[in-house]
């Protein structure tokens, strides 16, 4: 089977996880989209650790992000596909 | 070859009161801060017996004080285990949760310390603790039916492999274990913070699913009457960050994944409020993880399962903690602590339904007597809730 470097929930969802160790920029990660069973291929714009997620979908500055097919925070910057997605350009809608 | 639970029995030890524990524990239990010491000396010498130090009860009053009361008389009548001594500075309370003990039919017996000096309680003490372990050694396990069994559920320090692995296997041994007619648990009440609605929408009926928003908004209120920022360094925690979760709404919906695709939510619970039923109950209660395992072991659950990212490494005194891990990296550098490797998910080598089944053997084999990672490694963190300040 072959291996793949991030998982994503669902194909609605605006992330995946990255879930092997080494993950530079410049890297053709393949993923494996659970729900749909499906395997999507992009291209890591930063060096991004193990259980942190990379953009799946281009997102505007104040866009929803999504994942679990479920709302999980705003962006706070726009991002590209495939660029390292965590505090430093998202934020929490609550509290 | 999935397993056949309709059939499936585990050894246990049957109580007084019928319930059946997994562990047959001798308690050194202290009433107060100040029994901590007579407490621990009395443990000291009586072999097989254990003391249960902790930080309070002074001064405390009203549902603060009841909430100590229950997690002490809930700690005690656990099936876990077979007889306490309580050691309290003053006869009155050190009675109460006595009296609040004996109540399961289990042996139970206090000592006040006020008018005898920590010498002469230890000595008392020592000599009764010495014959609750002989009575307990003579017991045995007998096979019971799994539904007897009550298994309880917490993560801690999450990052993202946890809901995508451990936190879903978790949920499918709890959709195949609710079918059995087990008593389940789960809590956290701000961890479910962007997902209550699906938690909400989980509930046998609208009654339930009213209580369990009262339950959501008013730690809501005390979240937002307290915070001085918007909580991104405590929820999520560093470790989670460090794991790659970014807020609040993405680890609770990782958290939400223990309650598997099929339970339902057939009641909630104060704070180590025993269930009257079997079934799913949702417990309010904070998401720190000794409290949270402290309050279902005073619940009176016997088998506890714990999935974690980068690792927790909370154990529990008498509620034996299952860590299950879906993390490569922390599963090699943190695997002394480990239970149960899910990795395998994320590679695509196993599915879900084959790792639930794992847990469920795990389960079992913690219920029969194997001792987990928690237990061996001597984790017996025993933490109380505190509501407010003493007086």
């Amino acid at each position: 089977m072959e291996k793949i470097h991030f998982v994503v929930h669902d194909e609605g969802d605006s992330v995946g996880v990255i879930v092997v160790e080494d993950v530079k920029a410049q890297d053709m990660l393949s993923g494996w989209i659970m729900d749909q069973d499906k395997i999507v291929n992009f291209k890591a714009l930063n060096d991004i650790p193990i259980g942190h997620k990379l953009a799946i979908k281009a997102l505007a500055n104040g866009a929803t992000v999504i994942k679990y097919g479920v709302d999980i925070g705003r962006t706070v910057a726009p991002i590209q596909v495939g660029e390292h997605l965590h505090v430093h350009n998202v934020k929490t809608k609550r509290w | 070859m999935a397993i056949d639970l309709k059939n499936k029995v585990f050894s246990g030890y049957r109580r007084e009161n019928g319930r059946v524990g997994v562990r047959n524990h001798v308690i050194i239990l202290p009433v107060d801060d100040l029994s901590n010491a007579a407490a621990e000396a009395t443990a000291n010498h009586i072999k097989g017996a254990m003391a249960l130090p902790h930080p309070y009860g002074r001064l405390q009053f009203g549902a603060d004080l009841d909430l100590h009361f229950r997690t002490l008389i809930g700690t005690g009548s656990n099936p876990n285990v077979a007889a306490v001594v309580v050691i309290g500075i003053e006869e009155q309370w050190t009675q109460k949760v006595v009296d609040g003990i004996a109540a399961t039919g289990k042996p139970v017996v206090g000592f006040g310390i006020e008018l005898h000096g920590d010498i002469d309680t230890v000595a008392r003490a020592s000599r009764a603790a010495k014959d609750f372990v002989q009575h307990a050694s003579s017991l045995v396990r007998e096979e019971r039916p799994i539904h007897d069994l009550w298994v309880s559920t917490k993560c801690g320090e999450s990052d993202t492999t946890s809901g995508l692995a451990g936190n879903p296997t978790v949920g499918n041994a709890f959709d195949k274990l609710y079918e059995q007619g087990l008593t389940l648990v789960f809590g956290e009440t701000t961890e479910i913070t962007g997902g209550e609605r699906m938690v909400a929408n989980r509930c046998r009926t609208p009654e339930i699913a009213e209580q369990f928003m009262a339950m959501f908004n008013r730690y809501q209120d005390l979240i937002n009457r307290h915070k001085t920022s918007d909580l991104s360094d405590s929820q999520p925690t560093k470790g989670n960050i460090a794991g790659g979760l970014t807020t609040i709404e993405e680890k609770a919906l990782g958290n939400i994944q223990k309650i598997g695709r099929k339970c339902v939510v057939d009641g909630v619970l104060d704070k180590a409020e025993s269930p009257t039923g079997p079934g799913l109950w949702f417990m309010d209660s904070s998401s720190a993880a000794a409290e949270m395992v402290t309050l279902v072991a005073a619940a009176g659950f016997v088998v506890h399962t714990f999935p974690t990212g980068q690792c927790n490494v909370i154990g529990n005194p008498i509620l034996p903690v299952i860590k299950l891990c879906g993390n490569p990296r922390t599963v090699r550098t943190m695997k002394e602590h480990i239970d149960l490797d899910v990795s395998g998910i994320l590679r695509r080598e196993m599915n879900l339904d084959q790792a639930g089944d794992n847990l469920l053997d795990v389960i079992f084999q913690t219920a029969n007597g194997r001792l987990t990672s928690a237990e061996v490694l001597g984790h017996r963190e025993f933490v109380f809730t505190r509501l407010y300040e003493s007086a």
